[in-house]
């Protein structure tokens, strides 16, 4: 069975790299949130709102952050719009 | 010249006291003086994995608030010469603990001549926890090879880059060590266990040691003895090389890799 079990195992993909996936993702999410600005969430909805008000888009589709590049702060918006 | 030392991981149950108690064990075996302190009010449990949990009369909040003398509250170890402990209180609250309170005891504690002072960081990221990596120069990041703790590591790691006293006062940054404990290289060649090399890559923290999955620790705290003094264990060994290396001692490290095994055990094994 162990023979199986070593092939079929290659096939799969293994716990460990799907837990170090998911770590990579959320902790550059949460490292960023940490050295974000306090306005930030609520700029966010805000923005959101008037969104909405013209497209119908998913409340999730928008990313916002506050980047350092070069000596400037950016403010980096990200929205994917519907497709029609 | 003293160092403060914090134990700390945010997340409770992967091994800080365990760690707390064979670290500042082996650093005391290796000729140094020190003091390590319970910050875990009201849930103290350093004075039992040291074995010397009936021997507290004063405790760390006694002193802070005035009510004992340091003297008075350290208790000294049996085994080993130059080791000291400070006991969390069991009865009071956790805003029992003041930053200068605490301030005061380190202060005390560094010009009565200890070389080391270990911190006993609680659970969380609450007062006790802030309290206990404030006035830390050293933070040894306890880990397990497991996302919860991995996150967890990982807010810790803010905090003590924003949140202590070298950062207010914009000195050097507080240096940070890696201890992954309950590794099962076994776990991890199979692609269930996160690897050293992940926790490393997702952490950036330089490794000091990994400690293997051991029934030694469960033995050791039975008895009330730091794992470092048992006979005979890879916990024991692994707590060793540990402490050589934070001093400074270039070792290997061990209990990363599976011993290797032949094709055909490989291939027909269980």
């Amino acid at each position: 069975m162990a023979l199986l079990d070593y092939l079929l195992g290659q096939r799969k993909k293994k716990s460990a790299n799907v837990a170090k996936d998911r770590l990579q993702i959320l902790l550059a999410h949460e490292r960023s949130a940490r050295n974000a600005p306090d306005y930030l969430p609520q700029l966010r909805e805000e923005i959101l709102a008037v969104i909405a008000k013209y497209v119908d888009i998913d409340q999730d589709q928008l990313q916002i952050s506050v980047d350092e590049a070069n000596g400037f702060e950016v403010l980096e918006l990200n929205l994917v719009l519907p497709e029609h | 010249m003293s160092r403060v030392v914090v134990v700390t991981s945010g997340k409770g149950g992967v091994g800080k006291t365990t760690t707390s108690a064979s670290f500042s064990t082996g650093l005391a075996l290796k000729g140094y003086k020190v003091a390590v302190i319970d910050f875990d009010v009201g849930l103290r449990n350093l004075d039992l994995i040291m074995g010397c949990e009936r021997r507290v009369v004063y405790d760390f909040v006694n002193v802070v608030q005035g009510e004992a003398k340091l003297q008075q509250a350290l208790i000294k170890d049996k085994r080993v010469d130059n080791l000291y402990i400070l006991a969390a209180s069991q009865t009071r609250d956790k805003d029992a603990l003041t930053q200068e309170g605490v301030g005061r005891v380190i202060d005390e504690l560094k010009e009565a001549g200890f070389d080391y002072i270990i911190c006993d960081s609680p659970a969380g990221i609450e007062k006790g926890a802030q309290l206990a990596l404030y006035f830390a120069d050293e933070a040894l990041i306890v880990t397990n090879p497991e996302v919860s703790s991995v996150r967890d590591s990982d807010r810790i790691l803010g905090i003590l880059q924003a949140k202590s006293k070298r950062s207010e006062n914009g000195e050097s940054a507080i240096v940070e060590h890696l201890i992954l404990t309950r590794y099962n290289p076994e776990r991890v060649e199979a692609g269930e266990m996160l690897s050293v090399d992940d926790v490393i890559d997702l952490l950036s923290v330089k490794l000091l040691g990994v400690t293997p999955e051991s029934q030694d620790v469960l033995n050791a705290s039975n008895a009330g003895s730091p794992v470092i003094m048992a006979e005979d264990s890879l916990a024991a060994h692994a707590y060793s090389d540990i402490v050589a290396r934070f001093l400074g001692e270039e070792i290997e490290h061990r209990f990363i890799n599976l011993e290797k095994k032949g094709l055909f055990s490989k291939l027909f094994g269980k």
